[in-house]
């Protein structure tokens, strides 16, 4: 039996060093001087230690500006899908009226669309309407998901409808009843939401490289991959960038985990 | 009162489903209608009026080009490869950081953390890793295995990003895995102590079978994202899919073709293949765990 635990302690501890490693090893190299970055063989420990890395893309480039652009576009669209998402659940799992189901299932099933079918065409769409390079493109289409309003009607399918009732005896009508009553109880699933539509629009790289262009409209991930394309072998430099998109994630991951893991495990099996 | 209250509904629900709706139909429904049709000419993007319809010509030439087949076989090899190893991982690490021990959120953390990851900052972290000095190579050295420049090497590249492809995704599995396993009543492997089955024999016949339809949504969810992916194979490659198209996916060659070549007829053509690819490997995999069921 012990021999068993001592087994079972070994294999997650290999695969959590798997896991972590290349974070750790990438965040040793980013404190490195371009010398100790290649040098043969390679050492963990940054020696000599330098900040210089991180001072030199603050000066040299827009990092800032880049994660200001990050942050104001996933900012707009977790705000948006947090309570556009909720509404529409909302109506989708209570309000009665006509085309209800039709209306459901429709929603379900543009979640089957991939989307490299509708690249193409939206890029077109965009384009006409000017809006390539702006924030209009990477956040008017992604106000709403399909996803988001499957995962809230779940949640509001569950609660009891005594309060609705009670809520229309007090004589309110369905708007302040979903205001003020039903979503409070949804908070984690909030919780839940935000944190998905967050990183999904923090992390995105195909729809911001596709529709972005000018440098100064850039999220951070199209600027670091467009600025591994100027600084190819400096690798320590590189490494330095890669911890702005990492480490901002990473901090609200650790504090946020237990709700990020119960809105995967509920969204994951139903 | 009563018929007003009904009509209060139906004026919430419009107000409440109207937001979804009108991005659905702009960015969704119009625009895979529109790909439809863009699928059938040979479309000219500065001059949309200047299309020509040419039918099915842009599917059919699908088939005698030799990249898109290539892509085809790559992105397949892709699946193959990625799928059963993830999974394999993802269930065992679940049933691993489901048991009694200590450290559980420590694991599931480091566990989880490569999914919440960019795949720009995770594309150029394994990029350096795999570099002709890098730590990879390093590593190996020490099993006298001689040093490969991973990612530009015709053979290497392409099982290289699966490396990579399972170390992002096995997280996000492992969490769904771990959902499946603790919704297992206690009571069933109460019973099997009783009966006196091992370690082996109560994961082999009781939490695998229970676990089936957790074990059909991640093949599903597996086999499209494989099927899908774009990000690392275009940061990587520059959207070259290179060295020499080893690493060429249908994803990225959609985009070569669409915003390199500007044939976008073409290259819906080749969105709507890999929509039905996708959808018909999804009924195979509905068809054949349904008959199983009934086994």
């Amino acid at each position: 039996m012990t021999r068993g635990r001592g087994l079972l302690y070994l294999l997650l501890g290999i695969y959590a060093a798997l896991t972590l490693g290349p974070f750790l090893w990438s965040l040793s190299a980013s404190f490195k001087t371009v010398e100790a970055v290649s040098a043969w063989p390679p050492t963990l420990i940054p020696r000599p230690f330098t900040l210089e890395n991180y001072t030199y893309l603050l000066e040299k480039l827009p990092f800032l500006r880049w994660m200001f652009n990050s942050l104001v576009i996933a900012g707009i669209v977790t705000v948006a899908n947090v309570f556009l998402n909720a509404m529409a659940g909302y109506a989708l799992a209570r309000l009665r009226f006509p085309g209800r189901k039709v209306l459901f299932w429709i929603i379900i099933g543009t979640m089957m669309i991939p989307g490299q079918v509708v690249i193409i065409p939206v890029f077109i769409l965009l384009s006409k309407l000017g809006w390539i390079d702006s924030y209009a493109a990477l956040t008017i289409p992604f106000l709403t998901s399909a996803f988001g309003v499957f995962m809230y009607r779940q949640f509001f399918l569950g609660v009891p409808k005594s309060l609705e009732e009670a809520a229309m005896l007090d004589g309110m009508g369905p708007f302040q009843t979903f205001f003020r009553i039903i979503l409070p109880l949804a908070k984690p699933v909030m919780a839940a939401q935000a944190i998905f539509m967050f990183l999904g629009s923090w992390n995105g790289f195909m729809w911001p490289a596709m529709l972005l262009s000018t440098p100064a409209m850039y999220t951070l991930p199209v600027g670091l991959s467009s600025f591994q394309g100027q600084y190819y072998t400096l690798w320590n430099l590189v490494m330095a960038g890669t911890m702005f998109v990492t480490a901002p994630v990473v901090v609200v991951f650790i504090i946020f985990q237990r709700y990020f893991i119960q809105g995967v495990s509920t969204t994951g099996i139903k | 009162m009563n018929l007003d209250r009904a009509r209060a509904e139906k004026l919430a629900a419009f107000l409440f489903l109207l937001p979804i709706l009108l991005t659905l139909v702009v960015f969704l429904l119009g625009p895979m209608l529109y790909a439809f049709y863009i699928s059938f000419h040979e479309f000219s993007f500065m001059v949309p009026k200047n299309s020509k319809f040419i039918f099915l010509d842009n599917y059919i030439n699908l088939f005698s080009d030799d990249t898109f087949l290539t892509a085809l076989k790559n992105t397949a090899f892709y699946s193959l490869g990625v799928v059963p190893v993830q999974m394999a991982i993802a269930f065992l690490l679940a049933v691993c950081v489901n048991s009694d021990i200590k450290g559980k959120t420590f694991f599931r953390v480091a566990f989880f953390l490569p999914t919440v990851t960019s795949s720009v900052a995770v594309s150029l972290m394994f990029m350096w890793m795999y570099s002709k000095t890098g730590i990879v190579n390093y590593l190996f050295s020490f099993f006298g295995i001689p040093a490969v420049d991973w990612l530009n090497n015709i053979h290497f590249a392409l099982p290289a990003l699966m490396a990579l492809a399972v170390w992002t995704t096995v997280g996000n599995f492992m969490i769904i895995y771990l959902a499946g396993l603790q919704e297992i009543p206690k009571s069933v492997y109460e019973a099997a102590d009783l009966d006196g089955l091992n370690a082996w024999q109560r994961l082999r016949f009781i939490t695998w079978p229970l676990l089936k339809n957790t074990t059909y949504f991640v093949l599903i969810m597996s086999t499209i994202g494989t099927f899908q992916v774009f990000d690392t194979f275009y940061i990587i490659t520059k959207g070259d899919g290179g060295p020499l198209d080893s690493t060429m996916t249908v994803v990225l060659y959609i985009f070569k073709a669409a915003f390199k070549h500007f044939d976008m007829g073409y290259a819906s053509a080749m969105a709507f293949m890999l929509f039905l690819v996708i959808f018909g490997l999804s009924i195979a995999q509905r068809l054949f765990f349904g008959r199983e069921e009934e086994a």
